[in-house]
């Protein structure tokens, strides 16, 4: 499956796909120190995000959201990539700070399609260009 | 995208290292946004100083570190700790208390007015209508487009510093007239006007709103002209923690909703609601999963406590006394605070067994977060949140019933709409 995204915040990765069926907060309902949900109302609660390319429809809440992104990809616990259902400032600004700090790259990509019908065991493969594979 | 020469010398490092980050990242946002260009701003209230990790404190001192200051007056949102005098539960989690400790003490190198409150429309010398502002705190956000007619989007951390470096903010979304138009209408003629005029039916009408609307635009019809500030505070808060409101427009009552066509442009909203009182019943019963029973804590002060709340509160519990077992906070900003000794309603409020927070939050500090069991809360925002973050069981109700509570130590409920 070939798609073409827009480039929020560019960069390489490949890994599993985890497709997340609600927006997730990733201030409050998320641990940067373990990389799982924790938020009791969503759905794929328990879920680990570290090391995955995360697709989900867009974050969730808090103006913490950038801090809590730059958090986990700092201590090693964040995506390997961000696939989003929509754009999402907050979301792209926590993966341009950890990489100005930290040097760690995460692209950011919004993908005009529905989410749901992404395979959901597959390996995803994003380019530099927004280009993504998943096989 | 077009840029300034200015903010073209910014993005191009020709103003120093810490200007061209905060310029890729107001421009990184702009192209997100699908901004034509970028505007100036005047104020900003800060919510990166709120530690969550290390990646705050990094942040902050890659600016410090280069010297950076900020460029329009930058006030400060609550932190995790109170910084005035030991918190009352020391112990916990030293090395985080430290760290946010130093985050405050790096933000105020770099210029901004130390506040630490969510509630920075209460004190003087801030923005007015029409002015572009850069927020975060989410029932700021709300309240200062929607009771103060000054513009701002909901920024995020980091943005929200790197917006205040530059005196820079994309232009969209609520910055621009179009982006400010009522979508969804509010009505509330079939709800009696005594009912109207309480505090708590503001809170229930902020959270509905919020359920209803997401992040939609409303236009309240029927609010009384009066409404005071605590209340309208109420819908506020209460609107974007359930849903996602920025902006709200009370016609009649905010100054962008003189009429109906000045709430909207000319153009009324498809959808309209009409609020029942089953709704508010059902709105009630929803944000008081607890119940009857002994109440272990009594929070008020979410947003900070005003000092007309104070006012308020001093009159209902002087000469009376906390129940042994209850623990009453109230949480405000250090300003209100000292406004509030200056009156003597401190006195009287600890006098009775309350216990004053400043610079936080009574659902972040540590002394909170040893709670447990039932607690009562006037806010329809706490009652929202503070479950998901605390392990309790909340009641929603009055100010008046959050006192009788405190005193005889359970939920106490009026007959009444006080």
């Amino acid at each position: 499956m070939e798609l073409t995204g827009i480039v929020l915040h560019p960069g390489m990765a490949r890994a599993p796909l985890l497709v997340l069926d609600e927006p997730l907060s990733f201030w409050g309902g998320f641990d940067p120190g373990t990389g799982r949900i924790i938020d009791r109302h969503h759905p794929q609660r328990g879920s680990e995000i570290a090391g995955q390319v995360l697709a989900m429809p867009g974050s969730r809440g808090s103006a913490g959201t950038p801090a809590g992104v730059a958090e986990a990809i700092r201590r090693g616990c964040g995506p390997a990539a961000i696939l989003l259902g929509a754009r999402d400032v907050n979301v792209a600004i926590g993966a341009m700070v950890a990489a100005r700090l930290y040097g760690l790259i995460v692209p950011v990509v919004t993908v005009e399609t529905c989410l749901e019908s992404l395979p959901p065991d597959g390996i995803a493969e994003i380019a530099e260009d927004g280009r993504i594979t998943i096989t | 995208m077009e840029l300034s020469p200015a903010d073209r010398e910014m993005l191009a490092g020709e103003r120093g290292e810490a200007l061209q980050f905060a310029m890729e990242l107001v421009v990184g946002a702009a192209r997100i946004l699908g901004a034509p260009r970028l505007i100036d701003a005047g104020f900003a209230h800060i919510d990166a100083c709120h530690y969550f990790g290390r990646a705050h404190l990094d942040f902050a001192r890659f600016f410090t570190e280069r010297g950076a200051r900020f460029a329009i007056p930058a006030w400060t949102n609550t932190v995790p700790v109170t910084l005035i005098g030991p918190d009352p539960r020391e112990g916990e989690d030293p090395e985080g208390q430290a760290e946010a400790r130093e985050l405050t003490g790096l933000y105020a190198a770099l210029g901004a007015r130390p506040v630490w409150t969510c509630a920075p429309y209460q004190l003087p010398g801030g923005p007015g209508l029409g002015d572009q502002i850069i927020v975060g705190e989410s029932n700021a956000v709300a309240y200062y487009n929607s009771v103060i007619g000054a513009r701002t989007n909901k920024y995020g951390d980091f943005l929200d510093v790197a917006c205040a470096m530059t005196a820079r903010v994309p232009e969209a979304g609520l910055h621009c007239d179009e982006g400010r138009r009522a979508q969804i209408r509010f009505d509330l003629s079939e709800i009696p006007e005594e009912m109207r005029r309480t505090e708590l039916f503001c809170h229930l009408l902020g959270y509905l709103m919020g359920r209803i609307a997401g992040t939609r635009i409303p236009a309240i019809t029927g609010l009384p002209g009066d409404t005071p500030a605590d209340s309208l505070k109420a819908i506020a808060a209460a609107g974007a923690a359930s849903g996602g409101i920025a902006l709200f427009h009370a016609v009649g009552v905010t100054p962008e909703a003189p009429d109906m066509a000045s709430a909207t442009g000319g153009v009324d909203p498809a959808e309209i609601v009409t609020m029942t009182r089953e709704m508010l019943d059902q709105a009630r019963a929803a944000l008081s999963p607890a119940g009857e029973g002994p109440v272990s804590m009594v929070a008020l002060g979410t947003p900070h406590f005003s000092l007309t709340e104070l006012e308020r509160l001093a009159g209902l519990i002087a000469g009376r006394r906390v129940a042994d077992g209850v623990t009453l906070y109230v949480s405000t900003s250090r300003f209100v605070a000292e406004l509030a000794r200056q009156k003597g309603w401190l006195d009287q409020i600890e006098a009775a067994g309350g216990t004053i927070l400043v610079d936080t939050c009574t659902y972040f500090a540590p002394p909170v977060r040893a709670a447990k069991g039932r607690v009562m809360t006037n806010s329809a925002k706490w009652a929202y949140y503070a479950p998901g973050m605390l392990p309790i069981e909340v009641a929603f109700g009055s100010l008046e019933e959050c006192v009788e509570s405190a005193v005889r130590g359970s939920v106490a409920r009026s007959t009444s709409w006080n």
